[in-house]
């Protein structure tokens, strides 16, 4: 009872911050990452829009920005985030570094979704007419939906972790809690009820992931 | 209505070039239900391909109701294509669409309204024999079911030209006969004319008025199958 007391508002508060900058961070790196994904796959050879060009400089800018430990680019891209939202400071601020590194995170999510697709459907699509935007809109995207959706949980999971690595420039959420009440004033509860918290986040994101994905699948 | 012309396809990769197709020539008139014959990498896919383009010839020409689609743009050869209906060995519906979804797609793409691309739909659901399973998944129907709408898709839009490419090689005997019928009545009735690649016999003999076979990137014989079969069973 004191402890909800004494921690049952910053817990709350560190709750919503948390799912704010996961869930503003999966929006707008699937803006970025979507569109990276369906490129890198359609500029392949033998796809329909083929281009080596396209595709290496593409694949190049992704593995680079994957290979940035990603609590290195958070301190790396705080001159940008400053110039982009005006300060390097709270939850707002830290969507900044969160979308930089989800995007090439969710464009390989994507491509190796789109990628499970049978050629084959493609070039019928091909053959009844259908322009390279239509192959992608109505082909690609919804053949691929159940995997895209597998993949959007994965990459929510993934940047739940990124929020909390953000708590230490001061981003908020429940990592930054952890680290300002249990690591440096070893107020244990405090750590294990932020764990539990998310844990019971992560859970209910993969649940409802596989849930729609099944849900939604007609192949089986 | 289809003429190829001189057709030389070259598929080029790392390891090196390969000649899929040798300065082939073919003309398959209106009506016709013309077969292709080959063994396995003649060039029979690679030739019905380059009937409707999915596959570029390196050199020739490829007409269609006499005019020349490898000299079109982009823009033109999908319309074109939209009187071309294809078929495949692995039928390639639409996974995640239903059954009448599926045969609905190209008239969407062709810009049909609605209300009319639905009544269609079901018109080509009926003459396909699948009027109970229009809200079906293609997952949920056998081989020979999804050859029906993989047929019924393709003659949506109307096409002058169907173009099967191994269309029963992956059914049973009595289910190859029961799609081969519905392809010479479709023939009969609405006029399409049929090109139709197989390695088997049989199915020539059932249904193609003419046949061209290939070997090793040409066609080394063509004609009515009536002749090319009696010399086959001279030699
Ligand atoms: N994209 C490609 N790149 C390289 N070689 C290819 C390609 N497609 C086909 N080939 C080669 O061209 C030859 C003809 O292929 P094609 O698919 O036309 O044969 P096919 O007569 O249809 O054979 P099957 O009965 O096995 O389907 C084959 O030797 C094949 O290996
Ligand atoms: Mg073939």
């Amino acid at each position: 009872m004191e402890f909800i007391n004494e921690f049952g508002g910053i817990l709350i508060k560190g709750t919503m911050e948390t799912l704010y900058m996961t869930f503003a961070s999966v929006l707008i790196s699937y803006l970025f990452g979507l569109p990276m994904g369906v490129l890198l796959v359609v500029t392949e050879d033998n796809h329909i829009m083929p281009s080596k060009t396209i595709n290496r400089i593409l694949g190049t800018i992704v593995n680079i920005t994957r290979s940035v430990p990603f609590i290195i680019l958070l301190i790396a891209v705080v001159p940008f985030t400053r110039m982009v939202v005006g300060t390097a400071i709270g939850s707002k601020a830290a969507v900044v570094p969160l979308v930089i590194g989800a995007t090439p995170f969710v464009a390989r999510m994507v491509e190796s979704s789109l990628k499970e697709l049978d050629k084959g459907i493609i070039e019928a699509a091909a053959s009844m007419g259908c322009s390279n935007m239509e192959i992608i809109y109505k082909v690609m995207i919804p053949e691929s939906m159940p995997s895209l959706t597998l993949g959007s949980s994965i990459t929510t999971i993934t940047l739940i972790g990124y929020s909390a690595m953000a708590g230490v420039i001061g981003a908020g959420g429940l990592g930054d809690l952890a680290i300002r009440y249990g690591y440096y004033r070893y107020e244990s509860e405090l750590m294990l009820v932020t764990i539990v918290i998310l844990v019971v986040i992560v859970q209910a994101i993969q649940f409802a992931g596989n849930h729609v994905s099944k849900k939604i699948n007609r192949l089986y | 209505m289809i003429k190829i012309e001189n057709v030389t396809k070259i598929y080029s990769n790392k390891k090196g070039d390969f000649l899929a197709l040798d300065g082939v020539s073919l003309e398959v008139e209106k009506g016709d239900i013309y077969g292709v014959i080959g063994l396995s990498g003649a060039g029979k896919s690679t030739l019905v391909r380059c009937i409707n383009l999915l596959e570029r010839p390196t050199m020739g020409k490829v007409f269609i109701d006499g005019e020349e689609i490898t000299a079109m743009k982009k823009s033109e050869l999908r319309k074109v294509r939209q009187s071309l209906g294809m078929i495949f060995q692995d039928f390639n519906l639409l996974m995640q669409r239903n059954v009448i979804d599926n045969i609905r797609f190209p008239l969407e793409i062709a810009g049909v309204g609605k209300v009319e691309a639905k009544k269609r739909a079901l018109e080509l659901l009926n003459l396909v024999g699948l009027e109970d399973k229009s809200h079906s998944y293609p997952a949920q129907l056998s081989g020979g079911q999804k050859q029906r709408v993989a047929i019924a898709r393709a003659l949506a839009n109307n096409p002058k030209v169907l173009l099967c490419d191994e269309a029963t090689s992956a059914l049973d005997p009595v289910t190859t006969l029961s799609i081969l019928n519905l392809l010479k009545s479709i023939n009969q009735s609405m006029g399409v004319t049929i090109v139709i690649i197989t390695h088997e016999m049989k199915v020539v003999e059932t249904i193609c008025n003419k046949v061209a076979v290939i070997e090793s990137a040409n066609i080394v014989k063509n004609g009515l199958t009536k002749d090319i079969i009696g010399h086959f069973k001279e030699v």
